[in-house]
């Protein structure tokens, strides 16, 4: 994965609320058995019209945010499935960070364990970055937990402690996880002691 | 004494593998059930990686959600599924499973169904376990007093892996439900009550802990109903404590402790209650004796109204965000602000999804199809059992014979048009009355405009050809 620190670049000055993860990436592409690819379909019911062809009123094909790294969007963004899809099509699309009020739980789960930053800020400074990102580039500062602009905009963030300390290095949380093996071991051996009723027929033993 | 604490501060604090300082912990996860959509990336992972599966004995499979639900054995033979990638997702989910060791049943297996419907049907789901699936309404399981929460796949290939998810912990929220259900009021509509009251992102952050008479009088298939839509008001999983309906429902069970473990575990279930004087966070209280059969008008689970009532004007709507969210819902549904609910027409009925597939949801709407037929303006009306056991026991019943002299397609079961993963989807433009979960633009399909109602409110649609409040059909 790789390593977030900072990032300076356009932001698409979207701001929907309610955002949910079939606008942001349509069912019918949860069909492939793959992560690359889902940019084709980020966005499609906004980005497309009904007979396949592109509407250039949409934001994301005004010439000028196409490809832009940085998403602002309303309350409540990735409501609704699970999909993980809907942060491996933002990425595809080649988005890597997200500005808005508030996620899902579980968008934003996503779209970190993908590398994506989801970064929490109040409406109003979201509204006011909204404002900016149609004439400036905005600057998204991981390390020192800011987000800035041009114009002497300064809005700190919260971010998790760790969420931080994996984006910031580029870290796999599996590998960092199975680090713990022993420990996991352990409560498997309780569990089977206290509640023997939880293993499958192979139970532990099969694992050896 | 410990402190007092609420039935998901008690299954979380049984789960903790370790606790980190700043407060996340590693959580062990008892039960993960998988089907074909969200786990091929994530065994791509395991083999990329060279990475095991640490606990096939907790996993299970069963493909659902793109599977076709027309006829699937001809002359003894396993018909193709037609569209090529889900027929490449099915066959990768069965080939998975067979090189690290899952438990698959198949399309064809009577035991086949929708993960939440065959995860307690088969007694993999317990209570006080922890229950993940890559589908967000997972939370279906917390009927049984599992903390059950839907993943992402990279979720699901830790899950794989290490048996366990890094997670901070919720903050436990009651919503309290009292008094006895009116005529005709289904859990369907406590649910949709439930999230009209809180909004469709009043859970975010929390687990939701069902409480009340209203919930303690609910059948099983109820609460799964509520459980179900949790996730709908924002919180990942929502809970019900385990009672004695619970321990029924799980006795004898196939994959339920037997015996003696039987015994352990019933025992180990009883203590996991809220204890008295536990504190949330947060409380909501509902009057269930004012709720009356609702339908959901825009394209937020949180646009619901009375069927007596009428379509909402933006105007109606404090928030600048929201009236600008309602205006773009109406114009999407095709309705104006002031039209009577009742006066909306429809084409499609279906009667399916993890909310509303259980045997109980079919013989509420059979009660109302029952010597009716379908109007002559419905297109299409499709009945989607949960399982291939739920429809086997809704044969034995004779519920098939109802639906289909109604005029209702009764087919095998799966997902279908809850998603529109399958051929089954709404076409661009027509309008259904679904007892699905979600009403979302394109959830049902491109352009498809989704009612959300309960089991007997869609069948009464489907009798009246518009949204009709079931009450003047039966009485
Ligand atoms: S029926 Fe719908 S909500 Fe339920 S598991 Fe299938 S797709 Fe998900």
């Amino acid at each position: 994965m790789d390593a977030f620190k900072t990032l300076t670049g356009t932001a698409i000055p979207f701001g929907q609320r309610n955002v949910d993860t079939d606008v942001i990436i349509p069912a019918e592409y949860l069909k492939s058995i793959s992560r690359s690819g889902l940019g084709r379909g980020a966005f499609k019911t906004i980005r497309f019209n009904a007979d396949g062809s592109e509407n250039p009123e949409a934001i994301f094909n005004q010439p000028q945010y196409k490809g832009a790294p940085i998403l602002i969007a309303g309350d409540n963004f990735g409501c609704g499935s699970s999909r993980e899809h809907a942060a491996w099509a933002l990425a595809d699309l080649g988005v890597k960070a997200i500005i808005a009020p508030s996620y899902s739980d579980i968008f934003s789960g996503n779209a970190f364990k993908n590398g994506l930053l989801a970064v929490v800020l109040p409406q109003d400074a979201v509204d006011r970055l909204l404002e900016v990102a149609t004439e400036a580039e905005i600057t998204i500062d991981l390390e020192n937990q800011v987000v800035t602009t041009p114009f002497q905009d300064r809005f700190s963030f919260e971010i998790d402690p760790f969420r931080k300390h994996c984006l910031m290095n580029g870290l796999d949380e599996i590998g960092i996880t199975l680090q713990m093996g022993d420990n996991i071991a352990a409560y498997e051996a309780t569990q089977k002691a206290t509640k023997p009723w939880l293993s499958g027929k192979a139970g532990i033993e099969r694992q050896g | 004494m410990s402190n007092p604490r609420t039935l998901y501060e008690k299954i979380w604090d049984d789960h903790v593998v370790e606790r980190r300082d700043d407060g996340t912990c590693l959580i062990y996860i008892d039960r993960h059930i998988i089907h074909e959509v969200t786990t091929p990336q994530a065994f791509e992972g395991l083999r990329a990686t060279g990475r095991k599966l640490r606990r096939p004995d907790m996993t299970l499979a069963v493909p659902d959600h793109n599977v076709p639900t027309t006829t699937r054995i001809k002359d003894g033979k396993l018909l193709p599924i037609d569209d090529p990638e889900s027929a490449t997702q099915v066959a990768t989910l069965k080939a998975n499973c067979a090189a690290f060791g899952v438990e698959h049943i198949e399309m064809t297996a009577p035991e086949q169904g929708i993960v939440h419907v065959v995860g307690p049907e088969q007694g993999f789901t317990l209570p006080g376990t922890t229950v993940v699936c890559g589908d967000s309404h997972t939370a279906t399981h917390g009927a049984f007093g599992a903390l059950a929460f839907g993943i992402g796949t990279s979720e699901v290939e830790h899950v794989f892996a290490t048996q366990t998810l890094l997670l901070k912990q919720s903050k436990p929220m009651e919503v309290r439900v009292e008094g006895s259900l009116g005529f005709s009021v289904a859990p369907k509509d406590v649910a949709l009550a439930i999230i009209g009251e809180i909004g469709a992102a009043g859970g975010t952050g929390f687990v939701i802990e069902y409480t009340g008479s209203t919930m303690r009088d609910m059948s099983i298939e109820g609460r799964m109903t509520v459980c179900n839509m949790a996730i709908e008001g924002g919180a990942r999983s929502g809970l019900v404590a385990p009672d004695d309906k619970t321990l029924a429902y799980f006795m004898g069970r196939p994959r339920a402790p037997k015996g003696a473990e039987w015994e352990m575990a019933a025992a180990y279930w009883r203590t996991l209650p809220s204890d008295p004087g536990a504190t949330y966070a947060r409380s909501v209280f509902i009057d269930a004796t004012k709720i009356a059969p609702l339908v959901t008008w825009g394209t937020s689970p949180e646009d619901v109204a009375p069927i007596t009532g009428v379509v909402p004007s933006p105007a109606d709507f404090a928030e600048p965000s929201k009236q600008a969210a309602v205006e773009k819902a109406l114009a999407y549904m095709g309705l104006t602000p002031g039209q009577r609910l009742e006066d909306v027409e429809v084409q499609d009925i279906f009667i399916g999804s993890c909310t509303n597939s259980r045997i109980e949801d079919l013989r509420a709407a059979a009660a109302v199809l029952k010597g009716r037929k379908l109007a002559s303006n419905i297109r299409q009306a499709l009945v989607v059992p949960g399982s291939g056991l739920v429809k086997l026991m809704a044969e034995d019943e004779g519920l098939d014979r109802i639906f289909i002299e109604a005029g209702f397609e009764w087919r095998e079961p799966g997902c279908s048009a809850c998603l529109g993963m399958n051929p089954d989807k709404v076409p661009s433009g027509e309008r259904c009355a679904s007892t699905s979960n979600r009403n979302f633009v394109g959830r049902q399909g491109p352009g498809a405009r989704t009612h959300l109602v309960s089991p007997a409110m869609a069948a009464a649609a489907a009798v009246t050809g518009r949204l009709t409040d079931v009450r003047q059909l039966i009485g």
